[in-house]
């Protein structure tokens, strides 16, 4: 049983907690601004009351000015074709949420260990903070507003909120993106490590599930759950 | 991130020339590993070439009857080969036993020849490190060592190579197919592809500045019992303390390479006409002149017991 009192039982505020819907820029509170700008405010706030204990030391060394490099990239994002012109050093992943303002797909640890940031790229799941944007000129991609809508939720997302597959939500939208894939690599049929026999067909069993899915960290150990939704749908579709 | 220029090259030829112009410049593939160095600015290239559109994703028959893998077939496409997971299991096995379902889709089979070391030091930019930064010294030696080499090491540098792949492709006696700015061509077996540290650690393989890897190529099958045997601290997405790929015959003779012990994958294949003699005699001589340090010492052991393990179920098939 999980504690803390973020936590909500009751299903249908799960679809406001989750990744898969995450703020959209939905207006929660009767101040009418977003958990997003919020955060950032805040920020903000915290810089400028830190700014005069600078003043007593020596003037800050002052960042050597780096000049960005530009290239072009075409994308299909969820359906929809974009031609972008972005610093040669953005990930998709900053592509997609500071460009695009898809901030489903969450910046967990920024080095592929954990999985928040997983997208489909042209049918694969990929780790979309160890890729440039620039390397997939053409590609189409799908993240997890791509998936389903807070009003039509794909089955994975529905499968999510209905066996409580999370509980602070951060890990959510890589965890179902990555889900929905993996099914797909267990039907086209490639092999695991949790195979004894590499040349035989794959099935999913929870050995197989939990091999396959240990890109995707749950810090806050939502596993049996988040197992039990990927088996839900598993059972119809594998 | 250090700001860099980017192209996208359209044939192996154009890339490495492109790389020869641009002094500095790197290839990008996957993209995996270079882009958390990029990110640290351990690696600082002015000049991306990407090499993803260059057609180089085919795995094919050779003339031979052996398999030639194209540069950028990814690691998921090459383990799930029906060829690979037939006749050359002990590669399928190694893939699958390496990082996750997400990198897997991205890493390709070059890129995971060129990993660079994930020794904590190397990673860490407040440490010394002579493959990071030469002449800096060793953050390694004398201190956390416990997933260090324990042969082949030098006074300058205790790293590991990271790749299960390449351990596989030891085992197999592959070929490393390259093209030359000047637009020559070359075949490096993979014995000699990566260097021992020696005094120059910074330097991980004998690829020349430009050279770009274009295919790896893995002679006739040679059939056997093929078993690749990670041990490491979790189950799953994690480096390998140690590592044994093996293939062994019904006669009891046999290969082995072995991954986590050395700035390459480690074979000697003299040791191997101890194979009918099992675990403690090939190892002897495997690991025969091994300086592990007080840190690393049990992976000796623990060599000799993951191939144990590998010859007893071998033999139990």
């Amino acid at each position: 049983m999980r504690t803390g009192g973020e936590h909500m039982s009751n299903p249908e505020d799960c679809e406001l907690k989750g990744g898969a819907s995450e703020e959209s820029e939905i207006v929660h509170n009767d101040t009418g601004i977003t958990r997003r700008e919020f955060i950032i405010a805040g920020t903000a706030t915290v810089a400028a009351t830190m700014l005069p204990t600078l003043a007593y030391g020596q003037t800050p060394q002052q960042p050597k000015l780096v000049q960005p490099q530009m290239a072009k990239v075409a994308l299909k994002v969820n359906g929809t074709s974009h031609e972008l012109e972005l610093d040669t050093r953005t990930t998709l992943l900053d592509a997609l949420r500071e460009h695009l303002r898809l901030t489903g797909s969450k910046k967990g640890c920024d080095q592929g260990q954990c999985g928040a940031c997983t997208v489909i790229v042209n049918g694969r799941r990929i780790n979309s903070c160890l890729t440039l944007a620039a390397m997939h000129q053409g590609d189409s991609v799908t993240t997890i507003e791509g998936l389903g809508t807070p009003d039509n939720l794909h089955p994975m997302q529905q499968a999510f909120v209905k066996c409580d597959g999370y509980q602070c939500g951060y890990c959510t939208a890589g965890q179902i993106c990555s889900a929905v894939a993996m099914l797909n690599e267990i039907k086209a049929g490639i092999p695991s490590h949790a195979m004894a026999d590499i040349t035989a067909q794959p099935k999913l069993t929870g050995a197989e599930l939990r091999e396959r899915m240990s890109g995707n960290i749950c810090r806050c150990g939502a596993y049996s759950n988040i197992a039990e939704a990927i088996t839900e749908i598993a059972g119809r579709t594998v | 991130m250090k700001p860099f220029t980017f192209e996208r090259a359209t044939s192996g030829a154009d890339a490495a020339a492109a790389a020869e112009r641009h002094p500095g410049a790197k290839f990008v593939a996957g993209g995996t590993n270079l882009l958390d160095l990029m990110k640290l600015e351990i690696e600082t290239p002015t000049h991306l070439i990407d090499v993803n559109s260059l057609g180089l994703d085919k795995i094919e028959k050779t003339p031979e009857g052996g398999l030639r893998i194209g540069a950028l077939v990814r690691n998921t496409e090459l383990a799930a080969d029906e060829n690979v997971r037939r006749d050359y299991g002990v590669l399928s096995q190694a893939l699958v036993a390496g990082a996750s379902g997400q990198l897997r889709n991205m890493a390709t089979t070059a890129g995971n020849l060129l990993q660079r070391t994930r020794c904590p030091y190397f990673y860490d930019t407040n440490q010394p490190c002579n493959k990071r930064n030469p002449g800096t010294g060793c953050g390694a030696i004398g201190g956390y060592s416990r997933q260090h080499a324990v042969i082949g090491v030098s006074d300058a540098c205790i790293a590991t190579h990271p790749s299960d792949m390449a351990v596989a492709m030891r085992v197999l006696d592959a070929t490393v197919e390259t093209i030359r700015p000047d637009g020559s061509q070359r075949k490096i077996p993979i014995a000699e592809f990566h260097r021992l540290p020696g005094d120059k650690p910074h330097i991980d393989t004998v690829l020349m500045a430009g050279e770009l890897i274009t295919a790896v190529t893995l002679p006739k099958p040679i059939g056997g019992r093929q078993i690749y045997r990670k041990v490491r601290d979790r189950a799953s997405f994690a480096f390998a303390l140690v590592s044994v790929a093996a293939i062994v015959q019904r006669d009891g003779s046999g290969r082995v390479a072995l991954g986590g012990v050395a700035h390459k994958p480690w074979r000697i294949e003299a040791a191997e006409a101890e194979m009918p003699n099992g675990a403690k005699a090939v190892v002897a001589r495997l690991l025969a002149g091994a300086k592990p340090t007080n840190e690393n010492a049990f992976k000796i052991k623990l060599v000799e017991r993951a191939l144990a393990s590998v010859l007893a179920e071998a033999k139990g098939a």
